[in-house]
């Protein structure tokens, strides 16, 4: 009886709080630009795609459910022949973010992942790939890496020497 | 066997150990760089650092290099001591200085001794904030990738490629912090076990190039124990499949065969799987040579018709599984089979097997030749028909420095020291070849000359162990007293021959020699080496045909239908009798994995699969019968050979059909009987009662990899008739070692992690079971002793024909007929050669680097071949690579310069 009471109150005070309800779709709440929602690829500075197919999100997800195949281009960078997410397997734990090397992968505010179709959940690489850098302005993976790729030889990646001459026998 | 205490702890430990080969084989994981199993320690990385303690009061305790000191009983040793920690952590530091950001796009990362090592040391963070040290790559052919800036100076690479594979064109080069491990200018490397470089460095400086084209990291490979099709030494293997396509080959540690390493025939020669010119779906060749599609239920109900309405003759292959051949053996019958070898070769595959079969001693597995203390290589180019036998018998050359180590106590795998102490002593090694052989920097004494004098100068040996005495020109008689004396005198001795050169007296002669040995109360060991992957297993599944009485029953009609099996007759008999056999006959069944020219005049194509994609066995040289596993499920209506052959003939499922198979063969061949006890199931034999996963626990991307197909994930395949899974689930760990689709263990990522898997670390696997070997009754040879030198060899040339006598030469790139078809072996193949003697060269007006081609003679003229000039041809003989074309050894040949062949640069540069 006292719980019912008490309950009921509860109820009762609950009329005098703020409405938290919004006109979802007319009205959009507030996302925080850290949600994890839909997942995107972005590119570096210089406009080219970051991901290098490490393939270091796909081994993180829990669900498996990022699958990729490595190819390079010809200057050398590696890069996704496809990448995929079946985001009806996706829990958006964030994992594959955590994970990425290179900031290629990132988890977006939109959560609005319905359709009527679930093949229609199944993104390729056209439809994640961005033109822009995401939550990282500024990172370049190449520009650190060590490998070679046109137009940045050995030595020219951050914190590098000039390429060692061998030849030399001195102390 | 020693007791040592580690870390307060007592163990037991082998004897002639050292430390860090002690704590590893005791399960205590102690980070390691240089040191490796086959090829012993020089303390170059400092990482294996330990505490070694004077007595029980001392409690300071000195460093020392785990893998340089010795065990001894009741030593004390700490691993976890504060110093042995911290130094280890720092050499990890220093290591890492210059160490690029790379791991993403490595091809290592993932399965890198150097990530593993940093992991194990504890080292996570970089300190250093100085600028790194970089070098300039090279480039070193189509196989190996180059990446020097991930160097960590261990110096595995040098040792194993010039010490342990005798190559001459990888160095150590520079000094002090800029040490670079490479050529002395880029360029193709040489060797022919280069690809051993992939996994021995334990960073990714050389790493698998076409790997590297449709990368995949080791933890998304699906993969199970194979075997290597490439030759029939039977060299383990273990490949990784990805999204339908063999991705790649690594090795799989088999104590008795090819151990850490693998030819590059074994590691590069299987692109041909996924290649443009595979056969996917069954067909029909229409009149004009296109190819029209038919679905299976069609394909097999033709093939049931055509089973069913005429006469038949079956073309087994010594490239097919030993179920491949019994299949269609069983289909046609003993008396209308023909087990695929040229008419030159088979007589010489049952001669070979009965001579290394019957005579009451198996031939030598690979590890006994390493123990060998005299070798005779009687007319074998080893490192071109057999090469993992060949890095073998560069081993067995050393046994003589490992003598002289004993009493000059240096351990074994004191590698430094034994080379050292021993300079430039070797063990005697001799060889009589056709054209000088690859081994020529261990061989004491070689001789080059025609088959039929090989066979005469073998014979000459065994009249001089016999205490007969021969008479020969002076190099000759240093050849063959040198060979006699040193095969006396030896313990040990070991023969090698084969069949390569279609020689039959040339295997008389080398089985002589092993019989005058054992007169003398020797352990002879006696190696024939064979051409294909299963030509032992076929030799064995007899049919009553020839190659040329099939070809010619077909040709006079007195049957219409050919029974094909994954063998292109064009490369075993003139080309012209199989055109005609092949367009008389009114049916021609062809099953093959990738297309060839007999198949062209197939009327029914039917998609054999590789050895990836279904299981079956093969015999090895030594009669050892091997399985290999189903990697992964083909694609489209690819099917076993065995599967396509037995499927119209049995009233079964297709998954019994193979254990049927085997189980009738075992019946009706009796020196097969053995064969039933290959497979071993769930709950057999040291198994648990759980599958072996076929995936890695880490496999990725399950709910994805055919989302784009459908968003229903597919049920995994049950494989009930394997150990294995097509999946991640199953028990990985308790398993026996040869049975383990991958290696992996707790911290151990890399190919490192093998040694977890041995009883002992450099020793026999855990839980192996014992090997299936072929019986065979006494021998039934009779080897004449009639003659001044036993009759049979004369020592004289072949007479009567016209022009040059053709004599076959082999290539380890481009002689087998499969790995032929991949990419990157026909780079290193080149052009079809020919080798002259230089007075041959001059009538034909040519130098090496021209063209030549045949004009007339008992092969098909025509075709040009690029000319090497050779002082040791011997004049009047020529010397062609054997590879695509019927190439009869001993025929006739006339050839012409061709005045329309381009010289390539490199030939031109050379001059
Ligand atoms: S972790 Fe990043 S760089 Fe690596 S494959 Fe995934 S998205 Fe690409
Ligand atoms: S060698 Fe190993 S540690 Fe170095 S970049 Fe490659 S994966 Fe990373
Ligand atoms: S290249 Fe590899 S094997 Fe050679 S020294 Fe460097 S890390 Fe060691
Ligand atoms: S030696 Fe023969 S079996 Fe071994 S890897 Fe080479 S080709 Fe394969
Ligand atoms: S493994 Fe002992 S010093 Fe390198």
């Amino acid at each position: 009886m006292w719980s019912h009471i008490k309950t009921t109150w509860l109820v009762f005070l609950h009329l005098f709080k703020r409405n938290e309800t919004v006109q979802y779709p007319e009205e959009m709440p507030y996302m925080a630009p850290r949600y994890r929602g839909r997942i995107i690829l972005t590119r570096d500075p210089d406009g080219e795609e970051r991901c290098v197919s490490c393939n270091l999100c796909a081994v993180a997800c829990p669900v498996d459910c990022i699958a990729l195949q490595k190819t390079s281009s010809e200057d050398g960078r590696w890069y996704p022949e496809f990448f995929r997410i079946n985001f009806s397997r996706c829990i958006l734990c964030g994992m594959c973010e955590e994970a990425c090397p290179t900031y290629a992968i990132q988890l977006t505010p939109d959560f609005e992942l319905a359709e009527y179709e679930r093949p229609n959940m199944v993104y390729e690489k056209e439809h994640l790939l961005i033109d822009g850098v995401g939550k990282y302005p500024d990172y370049s993976f190449w520009r650190v890496a060590g490998k070679t790729i046109a137009g940045k030889g050995k030595g020219d990646a951050r914190n590098e020497l000039p390429p060692t001459e061998v030849h030399s026998l001195l102390p | 066997m020693p007791k040592i205490i580690i870390d307060n702890k007592e163990y037991e430990v082998a004897d002639g150990d050292n430390l860090l080969q002690a704590c590893l084989s005791r399960g205590i994981d102690l980070p390691y760089f240089c040191w490796h199993p086959a090829m012993g320690s020089v303390g170059a990385c400092r990482q294996c650092a330990v505490v070694q303690y004077q007595d029980e009061n001392d409690e300071r305790g000195r460093i020392v290099m785990g893998c340089m000191t010795p065990v001894s009983e009741g030593l004390r040793i700490s691993v976890d001591a504060n110093n042995a920690v911290n130094f280890r952590a720092s050499v990890i530091e220093w290591l890492m200085l210059n160490h690029p950001h790379d791991c993403p796009v490595c091809e290592e990362g993932g399965e890198c001794h150097l990530q593993d090592m940093t992991v194990m040391t504890g080292h996570t963070s970089r300190r250093y904030t100085g600028k790194k040290r970089t070098f300039e790559n090279q480039y070193l052919g189509p196989f190996i990738n180059h990446e020097m800036n991930r160097c960590i100076t261990c110096y595995r690479c040098v040792r194993y490629y010039k010490d342990y594979a005798g190559g001459t064109d990888l160095q150590a080069l520079g000094s002090r912090n800029r040490m670079y491990f490479g050529r002395t200018e880029p360029g193709v490397l040489e060797s022919e076990f280069s690809g051993n470089l992939v996994e021995v460095c334990p960073t990714g400086v050389f790493t698998n190039k076409p790997f590297s084209e449709s990368y995949t990291r080791k933890w998304d490979l699906q993969s199970a124990p194979s075997v290597c099709m490439g030759c029939a030494v039977g060299c383990n293997t273990s490949p990784g499949e990805r999204y339908g396509n063999l991705k790649r080959i690594q090795n799989r540690y088999n104590e008795d065969i090819n151990s850490y390493f693998l030819c590059d025939r074994g590691r590069f020669g299987s692109g041909y799987v996924n290649s443009e010119k595979r056969i996917r779906n069954a067909g029909l060749r229409c009149e004009d040579g296109s190819f029209e599609i038919i679905d299976k239920t069609d394909a097999l109900n033709r093939f049931a018709a055509i089973v069913k309405d005429n006469k038949l003759i079956g073309i087994g292959s010594p490239r097919a599984s030993v179920e491949s051949n019994y299949a269609l053996r069983a289909l046609v019958g003993e008396a209308n089979y023909c087990a695929g070898f040229s008419d030159a070769e088979a007589p010489l595959v049952d001669l070979a097997i009965d001579l290394s079969q019957g005579h009451g001693k198996r031939a030598p597995t690979l590890k006994r030749v390493e123990a060998a203390d005299a070798v005779l290589l009687l007319g074998e180019d080893v490192s071109n028909t057999a090469p993992r036998l060949a890095l073998s018998l560069r081993q067995t050359s050393r046994n003589v420095s490992k003598e002289m180590a004993g009493p000059a106590s240096i351990p074994l795998w004191q590698d430094a020291g034994v080379r050292g102490h021993a300079q430039s002593a070797l063990t005697p090694v001799y060889s009589a070849s056709v054209l000088p052989t690859r081994l020529e920097d261990i061989c004491t004494d070689s001789i080059c000359t025609t088959p039929e004098r090989i066979a005469y100068l073998g014979n000459c040996i065994t009249q001089l162990i016999e205490g007969k005495s021969v008479e020969l020109d002076e190099a000759d008689m240093a050849f063959v007293n040198g060979a006699a004396q040193a095969l006396k005198s030896a313990s040990n001795p070991l023969v090698v021959s084969g069949t390569s050169l279609l020689n039959e007296a040339v295997l008389h002669a080398a089985a002589q020699i092993t019989e005058a040995l054992k007169a003398l109360a020797q352990e002879p060991d006696l190696l024939l080496c064979f051409a294909e992957v299963n030509s032992v297993g076929a030799g064995l599944i007899t049919g009553a045909l020839s190659m040329h009485s099939a070809l010619k029953k077909l040709t006079d009609g007195s049957v219409d239908t050919a029974i094909v099996l994954e063998n292109d007759l064009y490369r075993r008999a003139e080309s012209e009798k199989v055109a005609a056999a092949l367009s008389a006959a009114s049916q021609v069944v062809g099953l093959d994995v990738v297309e060839n020219a007999t198949l062209e005049q197939a009327t029914l194509v039917l998609p054999a699969a590789s050895f990836a994609e279904t299981e079956g066995c093969c015999i090895n040289y030594e009669g050892r019968a091997q399985q290999f596993y189903q990697v992964y499920e083909p694609q489209g209506d690819i099917m076993a050979a065995w599967a396509w052959v037995a499927g119209i003939s049995k009233e079964s499922t297709e998954t019994d059909v193979r254990e049927k198979l085997i189980s009738d063969c075992a019946i009706e061949l009796p020196c097969l009987s053995r064969l039933t006890h290959l497979n071993r199931m769930a709950g057999q034999s040291g198994r648990t009662a759980a599958k072996i996963p076929r995936q890695t626990h880490r496999f990725s991307g399950r709910t994805a990899m055919n989302a784009n197909v459908s968003v229903h994930e597919p049920r995994t395949s049950e494989d009930v008739n394997s150990p294995f899974s097509f999946s991640m689930e199953g028990d990985s760990a308790a398993q026996p070692g040869d049975l383990a689709p991958y290696v992996w263990a707790p911290g151990w990522n890399s190919n490192q992690s093998v040694t977890q898997y041995q009883e002992h670390a450099g020793g026999a696997l855990r839980g192996a079971a014992d090997a299936v070997f072929v019986s065979h009754a006494a021998s039934t040879t009779t080897l004449e002793k009639t003659g001044p030198i036993f009759g049979k060899a004369s020592g004289k040339v072949r007479e009567g024909g016209a022009g040059l006598c053709l004599v076959p030469v082999y290539c380890v790139f481009g002689s087998d007929e499969l790995s032929a078809h991949t990419s990157e072996m026909q780079a290193r193949a080149g052009r079809a050669r020919i080798s002259l003697n230089p007075q041959d060269a001059k009538a034909l007006h040519v130098k090496t680097g021209d063209g030549l081609y045949c004009s007339t003679g008992e092969i098909t003229p025509g075709q040009s071949y690029e000319v090497l000039v050779s002082a040791s041809m011997q004049q009047g003989f020529v010397g062609l690579v054997q590879g695509a074309a019927y190439l009869p050894a001993g025929a006739w040949v006339s050839f012409v310069r061709d005045e329309n062949w381009a010289r390539q640069p490199e030939v031109i540069a050379r001059g």
